[in-house]
Parts: structure tokens; sequence; C-alpha cells
């Protein structure tokens, strides 16, 4: 690891024009993810990390329906936010079932968006053949063995996974990201900031060097709403998904009125399921409703002996989060 | 902060740090690279908090930072200025136990030792946080603590003891 300089911004405008100006600087926030790549697995380089939490980006408000959350805010600090707790179920469980409570308390809402990914060979620079760090090198995940990997955006190039539960529920709730950039703001719909690998698993978003998350919009659902987060993995706690779901449904009598639908563990972004939804809108809420909306979301999954087993698993997954969001039961 | 001292390539890469370790203030001059861990380790000689899996996998280098309990693995030292850390050196006065401490010996919630700082320091945090209402909630939130050993039934009895004295 090469030496690096560290600098503390003082508001957000501050922060954008050093990291814009300067080809090598990185912003640092939480850095549960970007020291552990920086400083240990040395797969990522920084000549100046820029400290960007104490930014005044901190904090969650309320206006109307939405929830304007800083992109600073800790993921502990959300997931005890009373509105979160009353009014997003999804977004609580999804925030509670990431990490440990010494990461939620460092990890931040913007940092949690752009996590890299869990990729094991992509964090072990031993590894020559990763595309996400060396364009054009191939795909150990395809040829090795994976399991915490992709089937969905993925293909031979890449199958890095997008491993954020938050990320799952911000989907599914149409969360938009506000950008602040030294050319001036803009707001992006979180499904349209992440770009699947494709040729290019190097471009992970949208971002230019040196744009800067600097809130996230969640709307609120209606009330009566119900929602809910389900995460299997191979232990209990403080573990990455195997598979996860994030649902939200409004039921009358016994129809599905309107249906949210988004999928973790699966994809190389976080995975909306608009197909499944549409299966799901205007169908009664039965065990045969939500299998077909399982049917429908995964469709050309691109999977290795690894990760065969999700197309399976994800589907129960859907199925299970839709009956305990509902509350029918076989 | 006042910047001086190293540089690479025309970058200032050695800084000072203000900040204040189990009530006492220091100033540290370090490389900008130094995580809080080896701060603590190396710099300071407070060798309580550990060295595990130094990724964030494991728990063994928890400790308070503004009162909230953190991995100082995954911390850097430059982040800690102004701020105030406390390790398991810092629990109770000299030659005293932390009632959490007492309990840990009590019960016999660890083997060998070594996640045994950051179990105490994690649970010190949860006990603050007031999320103790049940077995499964304290699994639950401990579960970022790893004990290779396997003492975690003592190490819930430990808990729910304090907790539930501090109830009483």
């Amino acid at each position: 690891m090469a030496p690096f300089e560290y600098v503390r911004a003082e508001d957000a405008a501050g922060a954008v024009a050093m990291v814009s100006a300067d080809p090598g600087a990185t912003f640092l926030a939480g850095g549960t993810t970007h020291l552990d790549l920086l400083l240990k697995d040395a797969v990522i380089a920084s000549t100046r990390l820029v400290d960007i939490t104490r930014l005044p980006l901190r904090g969650v408000e309320r206006a109307g329906d939405t929830l304007r959350v800083g992109a600073m805010t800790t993921m502990e600090e959300l997931a005890a936010d009373t509105v979160v707790t009353e009014r997003l179920p999804l977004i609580r469980e999804a925030l509670l079932a990431s990490a440990s409570t010494q990461l939620r308390n460092m990890a931040t809402i913007g940092g949690n968006l752009l996590q890299r990914t869990r990729c094991r060979y992509f964090r072990d620079r031993t590894v020559a053949a990763c595309n996400k760090r060396a364009l054009g090198s191939g795909c150990a995940a395809v040829t090795y063995g994976a399991r915490m990997h992709a089937i969905l955006g993925a293909s031979e190039h890449c199958i890095a996974l997008h491993a954020s539960d938050l990320c799952v529920a911000l989907a599914a709730l149409d969360a938009v990201v506000d950008i602040e950039g030294a050319a001036g703001q803009r707001r992006v719909p979180l499904t349209e900031l992440y770009v699947v690998p494709g040729q290019r698993p190097d471009v992970e978003n949208v971002l230019q060097h040196g744009e800067l998350i600097t809130h996230v919009e969640i709307p609120l659902l209606p009330a009566g709403a119900r929602s809910g987060y389900l995460k299997v993995r191979d232990r209990t706690s403080y573990e990455f998904a195997l598979t996860s779901a994030a649902a939200a449904l409004m039921l009358d009598c016994g129809t599905i009125a309107s249906a949210r639908l988004a999928l973790g563990g699966v994809g190389t972004i976080p995975w909306r399921a608009h197909e499944a939804e549409a299966v799901l809108t205007g169908a009664p809420a039965t065990v045969t409703t939500f299998r077909a909306a399982a049917e429908a979301a995964i469709h050309d999954p691109f999977t290795v002996p690894g990760t065969a087993f999700k197309v399976e698993l994800a589907k129960r997954t859907m199925v299970r989060i839709l009956e305990t969001v509902s509350g029918v039961n076989p | 902060m006042t910047i001086q001292l190293g540089t690479s390539k025309g970058r200032t890469t050695v800084i000072d740090v203000d900040v204040v370790v189990n009530s006492t203030a220091r100033r540290l001059t370090l490389d900008c690279a130094v995580t809080l861990l080896d701060a603590l380790r190396e710099h300071l000689g407070l060798v309580g908090t550990k060295k595990g899996c130094d990724q964030g996998a494991c728990g063994a280098c928890t400790v308070l930072l503004d009162g909230k309990r953190v991995l100082s693995c995954l911390t850097l030292a430059a982040q800690c200025d102004g701020r105030e850390v406390t390790t398991i050196e810092g629990l109770a006065p000299e030659g005293e136990l932390h009632p959490v401490q007492a309990a840990f010996v009590r019960h016999d919630a660890f083997q060998c030792g070594y996640c045994t700082a950051g179990q105490i320091m994690s649970a010190v945090a949860l006990l603050e946080e007031g999320r103790t209402g049940s077995d499964a909630e304290i699994r639950e939130l401990m579960s970022g603590n790893l004990c290779r050993c396997g003492a975690y039934n003592n190490i819930v009895a430990a808990i729910r003891e304090v907790a539930a004295a501090r109830r009483a």
C-alpha cells in the first residue's frame, strides 16, 4: 500500500472540490469496506482520503410522505428512527439484518449504497483473473468455485454480487439518490444508480469521480401497507445473504391492490422484481399467486455449479416473505 | 489537527491526532494509515484490545468511540481526532472490575481469552443500548463478536445476569 494523505472536508462542496480536483483522491465515509480494501487487501488505491463523516449530512427528516436521509447517517441511526420503525419495517429489518452493531455504528447510508462486492476473487490480489480489478483478465469466480455470487445481471465476464441488504429494500421503495458534483446537483433513482456489469465490470455505477451522494430520499409506504425483509444465510446472524427479499403489499379483502418486491443475494445490482409485481397486482393473496410471482421474477439466470441452488432458494425466499407480509400461510 | 512531518511525493502522510483515551488526553503523531487498533497497541501500549482478523469479521478489536461500540481495526486513528476512546483498560479503576468483567469471571465466559476484551466492550455497549430483553436478543446483538472456543452460553449468561441486576 502506498502512503496516503488524510484530510477532512468542512462541507459537501469542499469535499466534492477536493476529490474532483485530484484523480487519486477518494471519499472516506464509515470505512468498513473502503479501509479493508485499501489497507488490508490492497486491491484499491488512494493517494488522499477525504474524510466526509463530519459533514453536516447526518440525520433523518420527514417531509410529507418522504423521508430524507443524510448520507452520513449511520445504519444504526436509521434503523432506530421512529418513522422508519413505524412506516418502513422493511428498511429497519434490512438494516438490522446487516453486519453487527459495531459495523452499523460506523457504516453510513451513502457508503452502504456504494459498498464494493464481497467476491473473494476481487478481494484477493493474488488472483489474476478479475475483470472488475483488471478489465480483460477474466473472471476467476466463473472458472473456480463460487457460492456467494450473483445469478441475475451476471455473465461470464463477472458474477460479483451487490451484497447490500438496505439497497434491496430501497430498490423496492423507489428511493431516490441526491448527488452533488463539481458541475452541480442531480437526482437519480436508486435503481438507475447501478450499472449491470456486461462487458465493463469495472464500472459499477453512474457516478463520476468526485460526485458525492448527499441524501437518500425514501417514499413512505401508504398507511395500511404491510412490509418486511427476509434474509436467508449460512449462519443465523452476522452473515451475508445467500438470498433475500424485500416486500411491501397493500391488501384489499384478500386481493393484492399493489405490490413492491426486490431481491438480494442474487443480483450484480440490487434487483427490483417488476415482473413479479405485475403478477401479484390484482391477484388473490394466495400461495399459488406468490409462487407464480416468484417464477416470473427469476428469468434467464446465469449460474455456475456453486450458485445453481440460488434459483430455487430465491423463489422460496420470495414466497416466504410474501406469506409473512400478507399473513397468508399454506 | 495540525499537519506536519512526513511527506510522500509532495503529500503530507503523517499527522498529529488529539484523542482522549480512557479519560486521558493524548497527542499522537502517526502515519495517516495507522488504524485506531494499532495506535492503541503499538503507540499507547494498550494491548488489552486484541487484533483478531484485522478485517472487521471477528469483533476482537471492539472499543467504544464516543460511547458507541466500533471496530478499531477498520477505524483510522486520524478519524478519532477530537473524540473519546474507551478500551478494556478504561472500564474500571486500577485493581477493580467492571460489573461485566466480574460477571465474565463468575460465569467462566472465556477459555483462551483472546476474544474476551472485545466481548466485554461489546457487552458493555449492549447494556447501555438497553437491548438485553431476552437471550435471543443478546445473542443477535452480540453476533459481531466471535468466540472460537465456543464460550457463547456462558457469555450470554454473564450478560443476562448484569442486565437483570441493572433492572432490579
